[in-house]
């Protein structure tokens, strides 16, 4: 399990407007509760506590069953990720092709688990199933850039590219 | 429409997007843009080719010239020799489709040669954002027929004879799902898609989305005529972003053009769509699940009967196929049941779609009929493993499925051979391992999967699962006894027998599939204390051959453990207390002197 997140909850006024357009938008639809909860996601970053309270106040619904659903789904995170979020694919194609080593070099390094964050926020390191992209396996992404074909060697040099970012 | 005289296709589908080809279309449009063709050369960005191995994949005609591996550097030299000069960039082709200095259609070459593509039918071929092309290709053209030429019933019944069974992983009959829901009483009923894609080798819904959505949402349509729908759902993972957007994309389209919403083509047949994002839970591929997902809850399966044909969502008569399913249907109502049952083995009508992928040297997207051999896909579409490493078992059904041993490689491959060899159909992916891969360490992998993913509800599932995984963890550290195995198989059967939901009663698979053809692999672990394979690492040790050594100190300066130590030109010594087993040194050493045994 990941550490659960040490850092205050520091929501700005603009991303409780946004939340409050998206829930009023989803009140009354069958279902509303996931939509919503991938809305917040995306304005906040994560779902702390205070979000989900947030949620369950607008959408008339109890906040455990709130709870119950965002630590359900794998996609909610109630941890801040990092600025650079490092996804190792760890689906059969790529396991087979060494991933694991992937995922704990990077581990090694950059001293923080699977799911958890670097305290100065720059990194977060999570294990994702089939992203798809099987014939550059194995593969991992940092943000938006995909880098393929890879063995745990390659690491240092990914990394060395944000750290002196 | 303006008239072009070549067209550069474009792989838009993710493996190849992942490897850079959105930056190339742009770079294309550039160049044309730069020798003054940008009216007479149309760029179009496709849905999957299928050979994502040699991605970015670009195909130019009228020539039908496949280019793989196309970086932004070559697309200059592209444009000013063949589209300018009409002279093909030979050096740029992909290899297998060039013979004597020509050029072979590619349905010779030896990817394409033993392929059957019905599902995948447009993929690679349309443009998925532009719905004009899918129409080109007789889109909706099986809607139309079906809205105005039949009935319903005749509709089910031509489902039923095609003998068209789910291609999702059970393999139920398609047609007598859609008689169950149709025959209950009139009222709100729903059509439903099952895209969430969660065995984590295989993408082949996803290539469909990408590749080809409107087939998806005409098939759709026509099953809600069939069962009496308004409303269907499109619950699809979030983490396919690309299959999301086109989707809706083909959606907004649809109902633009009149091909959903109110009365389409004039009847009174009224349809919608609404896409619901999943949220990252394997469990959620379960139907029941799946509904439980799309009413906004915890996604836990619920047991059956009732089927959601008769209560599903909301509770109200429900079906649910899954995409490839779906891709299936206007193929068969343009085509005929004849056509469609000629195709395949006798229980298992049409072709299937296979993720193949591992140690493999095509790996990509695959669509052969069924009865098509093992050999066949690896052997000839596959092209073999590379490295010259022999094949040692494929792995089909994901989490749910088992292993094909190699001295299976002849088997013909539908849902019931796979299940009478103790693996199955699943969703089609298809993981190809070698001699380095251990049969125990993958069973492993599967069930850290299963216990990760097990959403708790039932006791075998949530305990069971994890209690295997602890005898599993013992045997690859090499901690268990032989007592351990028994009761191993005895846990297995037993949650085979009690859980609730299909996934929790297939758990167990990986690992009966590979005790029953590598249970001596198991034995090595247990007895003998060694893993044969060489990958479970508390079983392993590195060591260094003090002939072949030179002690150049090379791995020392490696070793992150400072474990291995010695004196320049003479022999060095690895302190197997302090290794850590990360293998640095062997990678590090130029001489091949340190081994792992």
């Amino acid at each position: 399990m990941a550490k659960s997140s040490t850092i205050p909850f520091a929501g700005t006024k603009e991303q409780k407007e946004k939340l409050d357009a998206v829930i009023a938008k989803h009140k009354d639809m069958e279902g509303g509760l996931i939509p919503v909860l991938h809305q917040a996601q995306e304005i906040y970053g994560y779902l702390p506590i205070e979000v989900q309270q947030m949620i369950a106040e607008g959408l008339n619904i109890p906040m455990a069953e709130v709870y119950g659903v965002v630590t359900f789904y794998t996609q909610f995170t109630t941890n801040p990720k990092g600025k650079y979020k490092i996804a190792v694919c760890l689906g059969t194609a790529c396991y087979v092709k060494g991933s694991q080593e992937l995922v704990d070099r990077i581990s090694q390094r950059l001293n923080i688990g699977v799911g958890e964050c670097t305290p100065d926020g720059k990194f977060s390191l999570d294990a994702t199933r089939c992203i798809g992209a099987c014939g550059l396996a194995p593969v991992l992404t940092v943000n938006d850039d995909v880098y393929g074909r890879l063995t745990a060697k390659d690491i240092d040099g990914i990394l060395d590219k944000y750290i002196n970012e | 429409m303006n008239l072009v005289r070549a067209h550069i296709l474009v792989c838009g589908g993710t493996g190849c997007t992942s490897s850079g080809s959105e930056k190339l279309i742009s770079e294309f449009e550039t160049q044309l843009s730069r020798v003054g063709m940008a009216d007479e050369v149309k760029v179009v960005k496709t849905g999957c080719f299928g050979l994502c191995a040699l991605g970015p994949i670009v195909i130019v005609y009228p020539e039908g010239a496949f280019y793989s591996r196309i970086t932004p550097e070559n697309v200059k030299e592209i444009v000013d020799e063949h589209i300018v000069k009409g002279r093909i960039v030979k050096h740029l082709l992909y290899d297998e489709s060039v013979k004597e200095e020509e050029i072979m259609p590619l349905n010779d070459t030896n990817f394409y040669k033993h392929q059957m593509r019905i599902a995948l039918k447009n993929c690679g071929v349309i443009d998925p954002e532009n719905i004009d092309e899918y129409i080109a290709l007789d889109g909706y053209k099986a809607l139309g027929k079906v809205l105005t030429e039949m009935t319903p019933e005749q509709v089910i019944d031509i489902m039923k004879q095609s003998g068209l069974r789910g291609r999702g992983g059970g393999g139920f009959p398609t047609g007598l799902k859609w008689d169950f829901a149709a025959k209950q009483p009139k009222g709100q009923k729903y059509v439903g898609c099952n895209a969430d894609e969660g065995d984590p080798g295989a993408f082949m819904d996803r290539s469909v989305l990408e590749g080809d959505p409107h087939s998806v949402i005409e098939a759709m349509a026509i099953a809600g005529y069939a069962i009496g729908a308004d409303q269907g759902y499109i619950y699809i993972r979030a983490e396919y972003p690309i299959a999301v957007n086109r989707l809706q994309i083909a959606i907004d389209q649809a109902r633009e053009y009149g091909l959903l919403g109110d009365n389409i083509f004039g009847t009174d047949f009224s349809f919608n769509l609404e896409i619901r994002l999943g949220a990252g839970a394997f469990v959620c591929g379960e139907e029941t699940a799946l509904m439980t997902s799309i009413e906004g809850k915890r996604g836990e399966p619920r047991p059956r009967p009732p089927f959601p044909a008769v209560k599903g969502l909301w509770g109200k008569p429900t079906i649910l196929n899954n995409v490839e399913t779906y891709a299936n249907i206007p193929q068969i109502i343009l085509n005929g049941v004849e056509w469609f049952n000629n195709i395949g083995t006798e229980k298992s009508h049409g072709t299937k779609v296979f993720a193949l992928g591992g140690k493999i040297k095509n790996t990509g997207l695959v669509e052969v009929p069924m009865g098509t051999t093992l050999r066949t896909i690896v052997e000839d579409i596959g092209g073999g493993i590379p490295n010259g490493k022999k094949f040692k078992a494929a792995q089909t059904g994901g989490p749910s499925g088992g292993c094909i041993p190699a001295s299976l490689i002849d088997v013909e491959i539908d849902y019931d051979s796979l299940i009478s060899i103790g693996s199955m159909m699943g969703s089609g992916g298809l993981i190809v391992m070698d001699e380095d891969s251990c049969m125990v360490d993958i069973a492993k992998f599967f069930l850290e999967f299963t216990v990760d993913e097990s959403c708790g509800k039932c006791a075998p599932c949530r305990i069971g699962t994890r209690r295997m995984l602890e005898i599993l963890t013992k045997i690859t550290d090499g901690k268990a006894t032989m007592k351990d195995l028994d009761n191993l198989k005895l846990l297995a059967n037993s949650i085979k027998a009690s859980a609730l939901c299909g996934l929790g009663q297939t758990a167990p698979n990986p690992v009966l599939s590979t005790l029953r053809y590598f249970e001596d692999e198991y034995i090595a672990h247990i007895v003998d204390k060694k893993c044969p394979a060489g990958v479970c690492k508390n079983l392993l040790q590195y060591k260094i051959v003090p002939e072949k050594c030179i002690g150049c100190s090379l791995c020392a300066r490696q070793c992150p453990a400072n474990a291995i130590s010695g004196e320049i030109k003479s022999p060095f010594v690895i302190d197997q207390s302090k290794c850590i087993k990360c293998g640095a040194c062997m990678s590090a050493c130029k001489k091949q002197a340190i081994i792992k045994e």
